[in-house]
């Protein structure tokens, strides 16, 4: 921040205008922040066209009938509504619901992993295990879908050694997806917590000692109010991969639950009555408020974390 | 902190990390077990689901997808971004907040929801502007060759976390003290950037590159979406009639990933972890 020679353009940020803008000509100022836009030109542009007309068009067929070969379509509000009937409504609440109950699990079941993991002696293993998470973490999908049915599928190895179809287990229902859900969200949770773990600093935890406090109190009155931020923003971060989540639920239920990115895919593929696409999209529509209200927790929650870490 | 704490916690911590690592280990080890035949009655035990892949009809099509594509993906996205975030380390510094809003902008779509809009917005645009340029510029994106619509797509998909990855790397640095210095010994605007800032985010872009790999590499909901077959639709599609096989893919596939993190990891030894995650 307080480098004294810089260059020009970023005068607004240096707390003595005066005497920066009279070390650099005014004009390399200007070239240089014509520079500044000319390298940020092509994201936006890129971000506007790849991202904003789909956007666009999701938000413009939710909100227009079907617009056939002899009729443009007319603006409408059924689709939304039509959203907030079943089986579309039931779909929306079991996403949510399936998302919640695995993220509050993955919250609840990564802290005291990252929390063995950061305090572990053993640097080797701390950093194997964080590699492992991170490679988990991002193991959704497909061949996470199948590791799932070759173990606990109608046919899996365990669901044959120890009989579990005769005791009502399926992995084809919202608890079997839960538990899938659960193997790349723990490890989600345990880098996201890592980082606000290692920075509880051992003084704090001696100052707590000095002060008489227990590991209970510790925890209670120093620990958890310092993690609050980052496990409540882990917690929305895994309820919102959770419920963007299509390709593991799509490879291991097909189209049989009750999800509203499998339902968002029957919709437009045409399985449905036709004109249901317009549906679909009001579908989507409804997901990106929703990925917009957790990322709107998201964000500064982690903001508010990251102040502990400095 | 010693003494009192020593034994119990590390008791409690082992058990958790053993019980954690059963969770992660069983499913690879049955997901194995099944792919070669064991635990299932009535199966030849044998590596025939492995010996067969090569051999499988498609896979070499989708795989040789699914790289073109990612190559390309990689490359358009640390073609914007590098870019970018230069640029606003150096020049417009006002610009900061807007570039990470663009960038974090794709969180808020899923990919199903991206995948609609994409393929509604191809389908309006062939019936509006059938037979016009544009109709064949549309047909140009879908060239089930190479489609550069799935580029774009997962391009945008991949952009918030090789955002936070780059962006981390670049905080790392100082950047302008880096570029004063080579600017001052008289090295040229190109000269400064290949020799002196790209070298020093080695790190940052090999990890961005292979977060954006990771991903091209697992995508499922757009690719089907939109109807075509790279490696992970592939892997679906076959499993109908060659569950082993796909579950051996799986496993291959989940290796090779891991394998390639190890290597780029070591190519490129910085906080890395800090910056995945």
């Amino acid at each position: 921040m307080s480098i004294p020679l810089t260059v020009a353009g970023s005068r607004a940020t240096l707390p003595r205008p005066a005497l920066d803008s009279a070390l650099v000509p005014r004009r390399r100022s200007l070239r240089v922040a014509a520079g500044g836009w000319l390298g940020v030109l092509p994201l936006f542009l890129f971000v506007g066209v790849a991202l904003g007309l789909p956007v666009a068009t999701m938000v413009i067929g939710a909100f227009t009938t079907p617009s056939t070969s002899s009729a443009e379509g007319g603006l409408t509000t059924a689709n939304m509504a039509a959203t907030m009937q079943d089986p579309y409504l039931s779909s929306l609440i079991g996403s949510i619901k399936l998302s919640a109950t695995a993220a509050a699990i993955g919250a609840a079941v990564g802290l005291p992993i990252a929390h063995a993991i950061v305090t572990s002696r053993f640097r080797a293993l701390r950093e194997a295990v964080l590699a492992a998470a991170g490679v988990l973490a991002n193991f959704g999908g497909v061949p996470l879908a199948f590791a799932f049915v070759a173990t606990l599928g109608n046919a899996g190895v365990l669901t044959n050694a120890f009989h579990l179809g005769d005791l009502g287990w399926s992995l084809y229902d919202m608890r079997g997806l839960t538990v899938v859900y659960l193997y790349f969200l723990i490890p989600l949770m345990v880098l996201t917590l890592t980082p606000a773990l290692e920075g509880l600093r051992v003084q704090w935890r001696e100052a707590a000692a000095n002060n008489r406090a227990n590991t209970v109190q510790y925890w209670r009155h120093v620990a958890l109010p310092i993690l609050l931020p980052s496990l409540l923003g882990g917690f929305v971060l895994l309820f919102g991969t959770a419920f963007s989540t299509y390709a593991t639920a799509a490879a291991i239920a097909g189209s049989t639950v009750q999800l509203v990115t499998v339902q968002i895919a029957a919709g437009l593929s045409g399985d449905v009555l036709v004109g249901q696409g317009n549906v679909a999209l009001a579908l989507g529509l409804d997901m990106v408020l929703i990925a917009a209200i957790v990322m709107a927790i998201y964000l500064p929650l982690q903001r508010r974390s990251a102040r502990w870490l400095a | 902190m010693a003494g009192l704490t020593m034994s119990r916690p590390g008791l409690g911590r082992g058990v958790v990390l053993l019980v954690a690592g059963l969770y992660f280990v069983v499913p690879i080890v049955c997901a194995f077990a099944f792919s070669v035949g064991i635990g299932s009655p009535g199966q030849q035990v044998g590596l025939d689901a492995y010996t067969g892949i090569g051999a499988a009809e498609g896979l070499a099509d989708s795989l040789a997808l699914t790289l073109k594509v990612a190559a390309a993906t990689v490359a358009l996205v640390l073609g914007v971004l590098v870019p970018a975030l230069l640029a606003v380390r150096l020049a417009a510094p006002r610009l900061r907040t807007a570039v990470q809003a663009v960038c974090l902008l794709p969180l808020v779509v899923p990919a199903v929801a991206l995948g609609a809009g994409i393929t509604t917005l191809l389908r309006w645009g062939a019936d509006r502007y059938y037979g016009t340029p544009l109709f064949e510029g549309l047909v140009a994106l879908q060239d089930p060759d190479f489609p550069v619509i799935l580029v774009l797509a997962f391009a945008v998909m991949a952009l918030p976390l090789a955002y936070s990855t780059l962006d981390a790397g670049l905080s790392a640095l100082d950047l302008r003290v880096l570029v004063e210095a080579a600017r001052s010994c008289g090295s040229s605007w190109p000269r400064t950037l290949v020799h002196v800032v790209l070298p020093n985010l080695r790190g940052a872009l090999l990890n961005a590159a292979f977060l954006t790999l990771a991903l091209v590499l697992g995508e499922y909901a757009v690719a089907a979406l939109l109807g075509y077959q790279p490696f992970a639709v592939w892997t679906v599609v076959i499993s109908g009639s060659e569950a082993q096989m796909s579950v051996a893919v799986s496993i291959v596939g989940l290796l090779g990933t891991w394998a390639l993190l190890m290597v780029i990891a070591a190519a490129g030894r910085t906080k890395r972890l800090k910056e995945a995650s």
